[in-house]
């Protein structure tokens, strides 16, 4: 059963005043088939762990391991982590002018499987897809991420999980700046993955709502650059009435 | 009627920023020196308004009076509806586009004795492309002049393609005639070495379309200053610029867009590449709206993309508008490094870095490549794009380009 394996990670990011220190010692193994839902305070390092995992140049790795299958994921340039079957949906998506979704999605297809997709399959796949994510058809003629809404560029981000069916998808704050409608739409998304593929998620999030719609099987409370507590979803249900207080003292909210 | 004046100068364009709008220096782009005569317009020192940018010691060969005519063999594969002549200088059909405006323009003018005519008939329409194709013969100073004329409500596709090596000064005067629609093209292909001074200048009668379409690829150093005025109203120009430059190539684009007459549109756009130490673009856009040209419609943009450290681009669009009552002017100049979020975003997706930084390049030229509407340009234009990045391609992979 494919496992990511993290180990003690600590990771700097690069500042003016020199590397700053995000990550204090992580661990944390990932299953297929599990969702692991990461919560914490802004600043705690969330998102780092996902951008470090995924390999984003800004971030450091100063100690530590991070295995997909048993094989060195730190050791893999960006591309080769996404073909060995790691997914990002980034909290910020990129606008790349010019490259249309559709040429996007079969290039990055393409480089993942190793092949190009049957084009007789693959245009019914992404439509199909396109479709459950209520995206219009129009979308696989326009620029990738170029004037879309927010929205919009989650539930493209969770279009390509759905269509690169990865062994694990890091969900990096997908549900901020989402509507009640299209965080259940992301979801499905994500629960139809699930249900599909046995892929690993690792869901990162500050707040407990898309929790309603993604069930978690195991939550975790990042703080300070490290795991402070780890429990079922009923420590969601906990975070969600008492906020981080008690594990930030005072100023940081549930908001 | 108001009358106002104002002016915008971007002496040089500050990466994705906001610009600043401050006063031209050398005044009005109306007021600029224009002459038939060698005497008025001297050899530059490089430190004229028109000529701060350039490399003016590499160019030194073309401001000489006594360039010769050998230099570049010219074969002409008209459409069966064009009409091809070789004509004297003395052909009244020349000069009738304007004065030359800088050195290069005047000694080109006075240099050449013949010159190419081609033009398409009243009312034809050509059923093909008219190919021009310009071939370094030796690196001889020449000076070389081309008028393509499309007369009344004539329709036609021309294209001026410059190859191999080449120092050549050159001349082409472009008139469209009321009603008349012609796309010119004039793709800068050269060798390693070349260098290519031209001077476009063209005329837009009443109702008549030009879309100007320039690609500069090669060549040592390639300065192309294209003016384009209107003689007569509800005409329209297009013009269109993409350049790709390589370690130590000069390529300079100026253009001069004249709204001397009313209710008349222009769109300029120009897109460029660099990449390599001492790559130098330069695109200077100057439109003038006279005082008599109420209802001008007209918009420019300059977009640059730098790849690699050790390239420079310099962006300078100019508006002088002496009227009030416009439908529209407006311009942006942007120079932007390579995107490396971009970069993250698309290998994060499984896409090898060099796949990932050919989508990127070629997603900023691809609306302005499918604006050219010529099949065949835009199809050399692709592969040349393609080969350019195989070349900075191999400074990231360290594997050498395979030699042409």
């Amino acid at each position: 059963m494919p496992t990511l394996e993290i180990r003690d990670l600590h990771v700097s990011v690069e500042t003016k005043e020199g590397a700053k220190p995000i990550l204090r010692g992580v661990d944390l193994t990932i299953n297929s088939g599990e969702t692991h839902a990461i919560m914490g305070p802004n600043g705690s390092g969330k998102s780092t762990l996902a951008s470090a995992l995924a390999g984003h140049p800004k971030y450091t790795v100063t100690s530590g391991t991070a295995t997909l299958d048993g094989e060195d994921l730190l050791a893999m340039t960006v591309d080769e982590r996404a073909r060995a079957g790691l997914f990002l949906a980034m909290q910020y998506p990129v606008e790349v002018p010019g490259v249309s979704v559709a040429n996007f999605l079969r290039t990055a297809k393409t480089a993942i499987d190793g092949e190009a997709p049957a084009l007789r399959t693959w245009g019914k796949e992404v439509k199909g897809a396109m479709e459950n994510l209520r995206i219009d058809s129009t979308f696989a003629e326009r620029s990738v991420n170029e004037g879309f809404s927010g929205g919009e560029k989650k539930r493209h981000e969770i279009l390509q999980m759905e269509l690169f069916k990865p062994h694990f998808a890091i969900l990096d704050e997908t549900d901020s700046g989402l509507d009640v409608d299209a965080l259940r739409v992301v979801s499905e998304g994500v629960n139809r993955a699930k249900t599909n593929t046995d892929v690993g998620v690792l869901l990162i999030t500050h707040y407990t709502r898309i929790l309603r719609y993604i069930k978690p099987d195991f939550v975790h409370v990042f703080v300070d650059g490290k795991i402070a507590e780890e429990g079922g979803p009923e420590l969601a249900e906990q975070l969600e009435e008492n906020g981080y207080d008690k594990y930030v003292g005072t100023g940081a909210t549930m908001a | 009627m108001t009358a106002q004046t104002m002016t915008t100068d971007h002496s040089r364009a500050v990466a994705d920023g906001a610009h600043s709008h401050g006063v031209v220096p050398a005044g009005s782009r109306a007021e600029r020196k224009t002459s038939f005569d060698l005497a008025d317009i001297p050899v530059p020192t490089g430190r004229e308004e028109e000529w701060r940018f350039s490399p003016v010691a590499r160019l030194q060969p073309l401001f000489g009076e006594d360039l010769g005519a050998g230099g570049v063999l010219t074969t002409v594969v008209e459409a069966p509806e064009a009409k091809v002549e070789i004509v004297g200088k003395g052909d009244p059909r020349l000069g009738t586009t304007g004065k030359p405006g800088d050195r290069t323009a005047v000694t080109a003018w006075n240099a050449a004795a013949e010159a190419t005519i081609i033009t398409i008939p009243a009312e034809a329409v050509a059923s093909e492309v008219t190919s021009v194709r310009v071939e370094g013969a030796t690196k001889d100073a020449t000076a070389q002049h081309l008028l393509v004329h499309a007369e009344h409500h004539a329709e036609a596709v021309v294209v001026i393609d410059h190859r191999g090596d080449a120092t050549l000064n050159q001349t082409v005067e472009i008139v469209v005639d009321e009603g008349a629609h012609l796309t010119l093209v004039s793709v800068q292909d050269w060798a390693d070495g070349a260098v290519h001074a031209s001077s476009h200048r063209a005329s837009i009668g009443r109702d008549a379309k030009l879309k100007h379409v320039v690609v500069t690829f090669g060549g040592d150093v390639v300065r192309i200053t294209p003016d384009a005025t209107f003689t007569g109203e509800g005409g329209e120009v297009e013009m269109v610029g993409l350049y790709f430059a390589d370690a130590d190539q000069h390529q300079e684009h100026r253009l001069f867009v004249d709204h001397a007459v009313p209710r008349c549109k222009s769109r300029v756009t120009y897109k460029g590449a660099l990449q390599g130490a001492g790559a130098h673009v330069v695109w200077v856009g100057d439109v003038l709206i006279q005082a008599e040209a109420e209802g001008t419609d007209t918009y420019e943009l300059n977009r640059n993309l730098v790849l690699t450290d050790g390239a420079r681009a310099d962006s300078v669009p100019n508006l002088e508008i002496e009227t009030g009552e416009i439908e529209g002017a407006g311009h942006a100049s942007a120079t932007g490094r390579f995107d490396d979020e971009q970069l993250f975003y698309l290998m994060a997706r499984g896409i090898p870095e060099v796949d990932a930084r050919r989508l990127v390049v070629r997603g900023f030229f691809a609306e302005l490549i499918e604006q050219i509407g010529v099949a065949s340009v835009e199809d050399r234009l692709l592969a040349s794009i393609e080969a350019e990045l195989e070349k900075s391609m191999s400074v990231i992979t360290g594997v050498a380009p395979v030699a042409e």
